[in-house]
This record gives C-alpha cells, sequence and structure tokens, in this order.
C-alpha cells in the first residue's frame, strides 16, 4: 500500500442561519480534494449550503480523562441559571 | 447497505479487564445508554469486535455496488438509470461513512482495504449472488434493502456514538432503495407474462439468499449475547428474520407472486409466518468464498484498486508540489478562512 491520503473532519452548514456542524470525516490528498469528497459523500441530497474541512491532526481535543477536572466546576452554579431566582408571579416581564 | 450477523466467523475477542474498576464503570455507562466515543476508555474486545462488524458492514457496501453497477448502462429507462446510479452512488457513500466510523476505533483504512482485498475479510453473503435480469434490480432493492434496513435500524441505538450516527444517516438514504425495488417489481408484477415470470424467477432466487442476511440461527450464534450486553445489537438474528418475514410475506401476496417455499404458511398460535428450513450449507459454502461470484467480485475490487493506483499517486504527488510552493512563496492557493 502506498502513503495514505491524509485525514479531513468534514463540518457542514446546513442552511444559511445555522452554524456548521461535524459530519464526519473522509481522506483526500488536500483540502481542496476534500472539499468535492465532501461535497460527494455528505450533500447528496441537498444536506449543505457551505462545507469546512481541516486536517484531524490539527485538532486539538479535550482528554476525556480530564471531563471531570474540567467540567465539574460549572455543576454547582446553578445561579447561572435564570430558574435559580425566585420571583412572585405577580411581577410579569422578568 | 447491508450488515449481516458474520461475527460467528470471527476470532473470539475475549472481554479484557472484566471485573476491573474502569470496565465496571463502561458497563455501567453502557447499561444507562450512554453514547462510547472515539477517545473513551473501551474494553479491547469491545473495540475489536466493533471494527470488524463496521468494517464488515463497510466491506459489504462497497462490494454491494458491484451487482447493481452491473445493470446501469442496461436499465431500460431514463428514469430507471438515474434512480440506479444515485443508489449505487448511495452505496459507496454508505461505505464512507462506516469506514470513517471504523477509523475513529484507531485502524487505518488502507489495513481495512487490504484485509477486503486479500480476502481477509468478510462481507455480507449476499453480494456472491448473480444479478441475471433487470427483475433481480428490483428483488434486491426489495428484499436486500428491506433485510438491511430491518438490521440497521436497530444499530442507530448502538452504544458506539460514531457507529450510530452513521447508521441513521445510512437509514435515512435507504427508505428510497427499498421502495425503487418494490416500484420495479410492481412494474413488472402488472406487465407482461413474461415480465411477471421475470419477476416471479427473480424472487426465486433471491428469496433464500435475503433470508440469510440475518445471520446464523440463534442457537449458532456465539456472539449475540455479549454483543447485546455491549449494546452493539439490540435483537438477535432469528428475531429480526422473522420480522422481516412478517412484514415481506403481505407484499410478495400484493405483487401476486409467490414465495419459492411450500411450507410456508402463518401459525395462528404464534400469529407469524412459519417458513421451510434454511439451507446453512449454502450459506457457510457462499461466506466460505465459494458462491457463484466470490472470485469475481474480488477481482472486480482488486481491478479497480489498481487502476486506479496512478490516479492516487498523481493526486498525492501533485499536493505534495502545491505544499512545496506555498512553503516557498509564502501564500497559499487553497481558500482559507472560516466562509
Amino acid at each position: 500500500m502506498n502513503e495514505e491520503w491524509p485525514l479531513f473532519e468534514v463540518f457542514i452548514r446546513s442552511r444559511s442561519g445555522l452554524e456548521h456542524k461535524h459530519v464526519g470525516s473522509l481522506h483526500a490528498a488536500d483540502a481542496r480534494m476534500a472539499i468535492e469528497h465532501a461535497r460527494d459523500v455528505y450533500t447528496r441530497r441537498q444536506e449543505g449550503v457551505s462545507i469546512w474541512v481541516m486536517r484531524s491532526a490539527d485538532i486539538i481535543a479535550s482528554d476525556p480523562g480530564e471531563a471531570e477536572a474540567l467540567f465539574e466546576p460549572a455543576r454547582d452554579k446553578v445561579y447561572r441559571h435564570p430558574t435559580f431566582y425566585v420571583i412572585p408571579d405577580e411581577v410579569k416581564n422578568l | 447497505m447491508y450488515t449481516q450477523a458474520l461475527d460467528t466467523h470471527g476470532k473470539e475477542p475475549l472481554p479484557a479487564g472484566e471485573g476491573g474498576a474502569v470496565a465496571q464503570r463502561f458497563q455501567a455507562r453502557v447499561d444507562a445508554d450512554e453514547k462510547i466515543e472515539p477517545k473513551d476508555w473501551m474494553p479491547d474486545a469491545y473495540r475489536q469486535t466493533l471494527i470488524r462488524q463496521i468494517s464488515q458492514h463497510a466491506h459489504s457496501e462497497i462490494v454491494g455496488m458491484l451487482p447493481e453497477g452491473n445493470w446501469i448502462t442496461r436499465a431500460p429507462t431514463l428514469r430507471r438509470k438515474a434512480v440506479l446510479i444515485a443508489k449505487v452512488q448511495d452505496e459507496g457513500g454508505h461505505g464512507m461513512y462506516l469506514y470513517s466510523a471504523a477509523e475513529t476505533l484507531g485502524v487505518a483504512r488502507a489495513e481495512l482495504f487490504e484485509q477486503l482485498l486479500s480476502g481477509a475479510a468478510k462481507y455480507s453473503s449476499i453480494f456472491n449472488y448473480p444479478t441475471l435480469t433487470w427483475a433481480d434490480i428490483g428483488a434486491i432493492g426489495w428484499l436486500v434493502d428491506g433485510a438491511a434496513i430491518m438490521n440497521q435500524i436497530p444499530i442507530c441505538r448502538c452504544s458506539y456514538g460514531p457507529y450510530a450516527r452513521a447508521m441513521v444517516r445510512i437509514c435515512k438514504e435507504e427508505s428510497f432503495h427499498q421502495r425503487q425495488g418494490f416500484e420495479i417489481m410492481l412494474t413488472l408484477a402488472r406487465g407482461s407474462a413474461a415480465q411477471r415470470a421475470m419477476a416471479q424467477d427473480a424472487l426465486n432466487r433471491w428469496w433464500w439468499p435475503s433470508i440469510m442476511m440475518f445471520g446464523p440461527s440463534d442457537a449458532d450464534s456465539k456472539h449475540t449475547a455479549q454483543s447485546m450486553r455491549w449494546k452493539i445489537k439490540r435483537f438477535s438474528n432469528d428475531e429480526l428474520r422473522q420480522k422481516f418475514i412478517d412484514i415481506t410475506v403481505p407484499q410478495a401476496f400484493f405483487l401476486g407472486l409467490a414465495i419459492p417455499d411450500r411450507e410456508l404458511h402463518w401459525n395462528e398460535s404464534t400469529q407469524h409466518y412459519d417458513i421451510g428450513a434454511i439451507d446453512w450449507a449454502e450459506f457457510h459454502a457462499v461466506l466460505k468464498g465459494n458462491g457463484p461470484c466470490n472470485r469475481e467480485r474480488l477481482e472486480a475490487r482488486r481491478g479497480a484498486y489498481e487502476s486506479g493506483r496512478w490516479v492516487r499517486e498523481a493526486a498525492a504527488a501533485h499536493a505534495a508540489k502545491e505544499r512545496a510552493r506555498t512553503a516557498s512563496t509564502g501564500g497559499s492557493t487553497a481558500q482559507t478562512g472560516r466562509t
């Protein structure tokens, strides 16, 4: 086997006004080919109006082992949500 | 797509680290219907089972393009031809989604291709049967895609996130495949005597291989319990097979075609159709490589791989040159930045 084409992650904006969303990955020789392949693989039914691709190797991800340390501190800060505050029913528009 | 319970034919991976605290936490997450994602800890046996199942599934999609591709140039109308091209392209796309899901488990795509081309990997037995007439394209869509959908819908809830997500996408696309196949059968069934005979002949040849797509009977399926515990599998082979039979037999009645099974009858007490004995010797022979088209299919895949080699090499050389040029000028020819 030859050296394999690099892996790209594909993100699709399904229609204007919405954010790009990760849909999967594919192999391509370069970025332009990755866009063309993404068109064929991920938008055969008008699933998108815009495509982003990036080399998978360039993604820096958080470590699942550190999930606790990263996300746990937000758990007890319920006062960041509006429902934390008790307001009498007769007060409107708040 | 066409997944098939082939897992009785691989090596039995024993659950590793069973009983360890990490393993228990893993199983607890699966039990709680949490999804497992690529970077999460998982037992090696879980990883190996998924790599095998997802890659077999991907290979099946890719090989599955061959029997149908055989009829693209001879589709009876322009409409049928456009539809068949779209369907075959979908199968290729399904293969791509699945290879991409398998790769998240740490296996290289080149390695998976190598396994397919060397004949080491299995793919669904159904694609080792020939497509002799146009009616076979109808029978494949109706029966083979129908059986595939029955197999795949539960996998949308598989515990492994990337596989489940690929499967949701595939199932959405699969429904048109089955309906276009049934429409072909219906058109033939309502046509001339010769067309009806062609439809019946296709059903005669595809019925049993479709029934076998659900894999060995539960009694002979060693891995079902572990796969169910891991929520890779949700229903047993026989359960899915029975569901398929129960919904498909009335469709054959509607077409006015006869299911090629003299023992087929409605069982009032179980409220299911009972069928005659399945020829498991045929199933195992096809899986072992002795079906009518096994050799032809692999030769076609190897031929495609070899004749595409210069294209892959040229594209890689072009990309390397572009990279070198960009590095020397400090500019970029590709559009970059968020658009």
